[in-house]
């Protein structure tokens, strides 16, 4: 039989704790110069450990072949295309990666005196300027974490900004095509949230925003360009809308990429604006994150700012911590760095010509891919689209073929799948987002791959029912897991 | 262009393909008077040589724990990370796939997540461990409000050990919901009984303490732990997990949530982040959880598998009703540390704690041989402690930076009463004769 490489891994059913053989190590630690016994008689009994930490006993080579052989059962933007709608999956430079190693930034303690860290101030400095002048932005803060903690900082300002004000409002409107995370971050600042309808194109209904548009609205929240991939050519009018209510508008900046150079949220009227770094700057996904979600004020709400705010005094930098109208912290130091070094570093090699670039090829995939489809699924809304396309299975569910079926066809193919079922008002959303890191090439057999599913689905869809059957595991059982939650290993 | 794969050729065969004449045709949609009409006001795009060059001239203005030794801790702190960790965590399989949506593609994600969690929660001694929070401060807020929700009740009461950046954080994602903090000093340097029992009541949602604390001290976990229950709150601790080796799990204790930062588990220091926000907690609260979590179950020819599982917990589906906003985490960080605690092992990992608090034992006895310095409290303490000094901390700390030793962290940032206060961590990497070198420096500092 001819194997693929594919059963190899499907052969390969082991974990860490299954591989462990005790007395087996894989560390190297000096041997103790002092003493440990008059340390230990020193901590009281009940504070110690008494029972060992199951852990695994394995070699090193046994840790090395382990983990290169699970990485091997995943897909990455390093491997595969990855169209993964939203999540801007494209190529990260690997002389980011060298950059966040030297040694003076990836291991500078984050307490190191202010005097002896200015170059990691410096960057930091730098770093909020140049995506304050990408954004249209007057302030940024890179504290964040990740779009989430963006947002909640962001709605969190809004809320001081109207307190301070004297003005209490207690509502906040998001679109019915919004990212979750939105209606969740609002939540936590504290606001009741109202979801404002979209028309048929999915664009804004500006009669139910107008509707709802009150004295006691404190903000309306969009991404730009929408989750359906389309500018929306109204965007100036909602902003002027919400500001004659007194209403602050934010963009959710998780589709920055499709307009570096061509237009800035500060300048189409918006207040605050998050950046996603692993998104836009090329920061790596990591199978979940780390992210880092800088986010960006008008002058009015930087006064609001998370502290520290890194300025710059002369030529030396420093963290300002007095700022007593700021909404406080949100990680314990100074936001993910790491992805900050790497962030810059792009920028830094992109240049303004170059971040233009991105854009307008990043379009001119989504559209090529759009083009060459339509004809084959329905698509969402006429385009021209943004960086990214929605399709809708629509067409091909009436033979029992849905959006996540098509998903697990391409897996098979040679593709991780699109973003499906989001935005959550289109029916069997296939949202693609090619990204302009990938090639032509790329894109034709992605494309060819998408037309062969659409005929399978008129003339064999039990092919793509059966989907996939080259993973290193076909489909997996929600509902059990869900069912009976197994979040552990115990030895049986 | 770079990075940019499309030569113009293939833009005109795609323009073609499309029906448009050139890319202002595709972009019809953003209104005229809100394009920006000029380009970005950037530094030049450098090469990468260039930018090698400028990138280590910056960084060669930083003292980082390679060109310098080392005493900084408070909450990031310079432990060794085996080799293996970095070349694992760069496979691009591994380093450029995203969440793990399509669990068929992502099995090596999911099983790392799925060890991953099996280790923290084999280290705290609690039932379950989510899949990670953006780092040990946000993470503790995240467990204030999930206290919040299980219990329904408005105030979190923080004993005054815990770190002041965590209760900073925590006030911020508390003031949306309008959980009341109450702090309860501690004049000691670990909490205070009698003003702890007296804080904690019926409106009381939970009890926060951290061991090792801020200032290095251990705290009584099991009496915080009475204390919290008796009053029908929960208890909420605040561990290192690379402790853990040698100092009880929290969950032996009586924890109900236990948080921290596994930043000692691999994570390289990269000034204050990306690191790990570690969270866990008993079983009956599972459902409660912030963040992703992973579940074994089986594909349709019955094999193994692994799968995200419990979603109807997060935004994506639930919404404004979520139980946090959370959606990115910290993945990688988390497989560093699990590929950490591979490596180091059950043997290892007691290693690393021990010889930690032997050398951190070793640095305070030495160190408070010096005239005028003295240890700031007496509480028993592990691998961090907080000296009293006769000059102020912050001089004598620039002052030894410029011997390539980092101190300590100067606390009067923290605590203006502490002005003359140094918080010393030493980890297993410090050596007898570095420690010796800081105390002979450090004489020289403090002498009149």
């Amino acid at each position: 039989m001819n194997q693929s490489p594919y059963d190899n891994q499907r052969a390969y059913d082991r974990l860490a704790f299954e591989l462990s053989s005790p007395g087996r190590i894989a560390y190297s630690l000096s041997e103790p110069d002092v003493d440990v016994a008059t340390a230990r008689n020193k901590i009281p009994a009940a504070y110690l450990r008494t029972q060992p930490a199951e852990l695994p006993e394995l070699s090193e080579l046994d840790v090395v072949r382990h983990y290169s052989r699970l990485s091997q059962m995943n897909y990455g933007v390093d491997t595969h295309f990855y169209p993964l709608g939203s999540c801007t999956m494209k190529y990260n430079p690997k002389i980011n990666e060298d950059m966040a190693r030297v040694a003076g930034f990836g291991r500078l303690h984050p307490l190191a005196p202010e005097a002896a860290s200015q170059g990691a101030l410096q960057l930091l400095h730098e770093l909020a300027g140049m995506l304050g002048e990408i954004a249209g932005m007057d302030a940024v803060s890179l504290q964040p974490a990740a779009g989430a903690q963006g947002e909640l900082a962001g709605v969190l300002m809004i809320r001081a900004y109207h307190a301070s004000r004297g003005e209490k409002r207690t509502k906040v409107l998001i679109p019915d095509s919004a990212h979750g995370t939105n209606p969740a971050s609002t939540a936590i600042a504290g606001y009741e949230v109202i979801e404002v309808k979209s028309d048929a194109n999915g664009e804004v209904d500006l009669g139910d925003l107008a509707r709802h548009l009150g004295d006691d609205v404190a903000a309306f929240m969009i991404t730009v360009p929408n989750t359906l991939g389309n500018f929306e050519p109204r965007i100036v009018d909602i902003t002027e809308m919400c500001h004659a209510r007194g209403v602050q508008v934010y963009m959710d900046g998780a589709n920055l990429n499709a307009i570096l150079g061509i237009t800035r949220p500060g300048d189409l009227g918006f207040d605050v604006c998050h950046f996603n770094l692993h998104k836009t700057f090329t920061t790596p996904h990591g199978g979940g994150g780390p992210g880092a979600g800088p986010v960006g004020v008008k002058a009015h709400l930087e006064p609001f700012l998370p502290t520290p705010v890194v300025v710059k005094n002369g030529e030396a930098y420093a963290l300002d911590w007095k700022r007593p109208k700021s909404i406080g912290k949100l990680l314990a130091f100074w936001g993910n760095f790491g992805m900050h070094v790497r962030a810059y570093a792009y920028i830094r090699t992109m240049g303004a010509a170059g971040l233009r670039g991105v854009s307008e090829n990043a379009v001119l995939n989504a559209n090529y891919v759009m083009k060459r489809l339509e004809g084959h699924y329905d698509v969402a809304a006429p385009g021209p689209c943004m960086h990214e396309c929605v399709l809708s299975a629509r067409r091909q569910k009436r033979n029992g073929v849905s959006a996540m079926d098509i998903a697990k066809r391409l897996l098979d193919l040679g593709f991780y799948a699109p973003s499906t079922y989001f935005p959550l008002i289109v029916e069997e959303a296939l949202m693609i987002e090619p990204t302009e890191t990938e090639s032509k090439e790329t894109l034709d057999q992605f494309c060819e791959a998408m037309i062969t599913i659409a005929r399978e689905a008129e003339t064999n869809p039990q092919a793509v029912l059966d989907a996939p059957r080259t993973t290193p595991v076909r489909r997996l059982d929600q509902t059990r897991a869900a069912r009976e939650p197994n979040l552990r290993w115990r030895r049986t | 262009m770079r990075f940019l794969p499309a030569t113009s050729q293939d833009q005109r065969a795609m323009l073609e393909t499309i029906g448009a004449r050139g890319i202002e045709d595709v972009l019809v949609k953003i209104p005229a008077k809100s394009r920006l009409d000029r380009p970005l006001a950037l530094p030049p795009a450098l090469a990468e040589t260039e930018l090698i060059r400028h990138m280590r001239t910056m960084a060669a203005k930083n003292a980082d724990s390679d060109s310098h030794v080392c005493f900084l801790g408070a909450g990031a702190y310079d432990h060794y990370v085996p080799s293996p960790i970095d070349h694992l965590i760069r496979r691009g399989e591994f380093f450029t796939a995203y969440t793990p949506y399509q669990p068929e593609a992502s099995q090596g994600t999911l099983r790392t997540i799925y060890e991953y969690q099996t280790m923290i929660a084999e280290l705290t001694g609690m039932d379950v461990a989510n899949a990670s929070i953006y780092d040990g401060a946000s993470s503790l807020a995240e467990a204030a409000l999930m206290a919040h929700a299980v219990t329904g009740r408005p105030e979190v009461v923080l004993a005054g050990g815990v770190h002041p950046l965590y209760r900073r954080v925590v006030a911020t994602y508390c003031d949306g919901p309008g959980v009341k903090l109450r702090d309860v000093a501690a004049p000691a340097g670990v909490l205070d009984a009698a003003a702890v029992t007296k804080a904690v009541g019926a409106k009381t949602a939970a009890l926060v303490v951290q061991s090792p604390n801020f200032y290095g001290c251990l705290e009584n976990v099991a009496a915080a732990a009475e204390i919290a229950h008796a009053a029908g709150a929960l208890l909420v601790v605040v561990a290192d997990p690379v402790n853990l080796g040698v100092l009880e799990a929290p969950g032996r204790l009586g924890a109900d949530i236990v948080v921290g930062d596994g930043q000692g588990l691999g994570v390289p220091l990269s000034y204050g982040g990306p690191y790990l926000g570690v969270f866990a907690a008993k079983n009956d609260f599972v459902r409660r959880m912030p963040g992703r979590l992973v579940g074994a179950t089986v594909d349709q020819d019955g094999q193994r598998g692994f799968v995200l599982t419990l979603q109807t917990r997060e935004q994506h589906i639930r919404r404004a009703k979520a139980t946090s906003n959370i959606c990115t985490n910290v993945a990688l960080c988390a497989l560093m540390a699990t590929i950490y605690l591979a490596t180091i092992g059950k043997q290892g990992l007691v290693r690393v704690g021990e010889l930690s608090m032997a050398k951190a034992h070793y640095a305070a006895d030495r160190l408070t041989k010096i005239p005028g310095v003295t240890l700031r409290f007496e509480a028993p303490f592990f691998k961090e402690f907080t000296l009293k000094l006769p000059k102020p901390a912050e001089r004598v700390a620039a002052r030894l930076v410029k011997q390539k030793i980092l101190a300590g962290v100067p606390l009067k940032a923290f605590d203006r009463k502490l002005a003359d206060c140094l918080l010393v961590a030493v980890t297993e990497k410090r050596t007898k004769e570095e420690i010796d070198a800081f105390a002979d420096a450090l004489a020289k500092a403090v002498a009149k």
